[in-house]
């Protein structure tokens, strides 16, 4: 069957189950259930596939590939790189997430244009490169916990940072990040609401991205997650991979520390 | 050729449970872009699927299935070692044929 005729099948069956007060599925089963059905033959994998071919291939001005970049672990160590991020550089001199890493690797060793990058649209252009590099950094994590360093001095620095960052209430709703993620048991319509003060749990919040959203079958980053949070508040954009999203990764990234990640995920 | 199809086989006894995830926009034909034209239809027409270099199963697609799409079906005979070769040809006569090894 293919996968839309999975989709319908289920939804006939959960529709056709009689409302018995013992027996009912509470909604966050149902879509539990939903989703491990979708996990088989998740979308990320082609996008996994895609980067993995991406850091291979021989790319820009420089005409060098990206298996020589430093994610954190040493030069082209990719494998447990992911959850270490964000992280301090010492070349860069300061803090940065997978994506920005990703910038300064594409900029440094193949010559591409990252400050375009960063202003060009989600999904479009090199963006669309940036989330399959993505998929497949972080899948190269897959299983293991979320393990930030917070050695040194500007990585606690951003961890407040992205504290006040995070409790900060703006824009014409004056919402913050936690009036939705900073209390247990939160959820909007059918989406439950990780508490993203504490650790949520294996393969919540910060464990869980990138994801492949199947109701716009695009690949979020955690970078265009962050851009739609603040979309959704009602606050100016972020800009790609900027100082606030890294911060704002630290303090989730730290809050989260031994959280299994499961990326790259799916979403509904 | 288009992009590449994930395919795995596992054979379980006699039967081999084929899963195969093809990357595709699956354009039906009636969504609109934000100017209001009608994205015109391009989704996959025809599947078919070999063992071996036999072919085992085909199917003809048209705009429901959606995006990306994943799809799963059983074999008999098959055994560990033998190629299972997923080949699919879309409306505008793209095509994309890969290779998977039975597991």
């Amino acid at each position: 069957m293919t996968g839309s005729r999975w989709v319908w099948a289920l939804a006939c069956g959960m529709a056709a189950v009689p409302t018995l007060a013992l027996a009912q599925k509470s909604a966050a089963d149902g879509i539990a259930e939903y989703r491990a059905l979708l996990a088989d033959g998740n979308p990320a994998d082609l996008f996994e596939a895609k980067g993995e071919g991406l850091w291979k291939q021989k790319r820009g001005p420089k005409n060098q590939s990206l298996e020589r970049c430093d994610l954190g672990k040493g030069p082209g160590i990719v494998k447990g790189a992911f959850v270490e991020l964000p992280r301090w550089f010492a070349d860069t001199g300061r803090v940065q997430d997978l994506e920005s890493r990703l910038l300064s690797c594409m900029s440094t060793l193949q010559g591409l244009d990252t400050d375009a990058i960063a202003k060009t649209a989600f999904g479009k252009g090199e963006q669309a490169n940036m989330e399959a590099l993505a998929a497949y950094v972080s899948a190269e994590s897959k299983g293991l916990r979320m393990n930030l360093p917070q050695g040194h001095l500007e990585e606690r620095r951003m961890f407040e940072l992205g504290k006040r960052a995070f409790f900060f209430r703006g824009g014409p709703m004056d919402f913050s990040c936690a009036s939705c993620h900073a209390e247990e048991g939160k959820r909007i319509r059918l989406q439950d609401l990780p508490n993203l003060t504490k650790n949520p749990g294996d393969g919540i919040g910060f464990a869980a991205w990138p994801a492949y959203r199947v109701s716009s079958g695009e690949l979020w980053s955690m970078q265009r997650r962050l851009n739609d949070c603040y979309r959704q508040q009602r606050f100016p954009y972020p800009g790609y991979a900027s100082d606030v999203t890294v911060a704002l990764g630290v303090y989730m990234g730290v809050n989260a520390k031994g959280a299994e990640s499961v990326a790259p995920a799916i979403k509904r | 050729m288009a992009d590449p199809m994930r395919i795995r086989a596992q054979a379980a006894g006699d039967k081999t449970t084929v899963r195969v995830l093809m990357a595709h926009e699956m354009e039906s034909g009636q969504r609109k872009d934000s100017a209001g034209k009608t994205i015109p239809a391009w989704h996959i027409s025809e599947v078919s699927a070999s063992l071996n270099g036999k072919v085992v199963m085909t199917a003809e697609w048209g705009p429901s299935v959606s995006k990306n799409p994943f799809l799963q079906f059983t074999i008999k005979g098959a055994k560990a070692g033998d190629k299972v070769a997923v080949n699919w040809t879309d409306n505008k006569g793209d095509k994309r044929t890969d290779e998977a090894t039975v597991s």
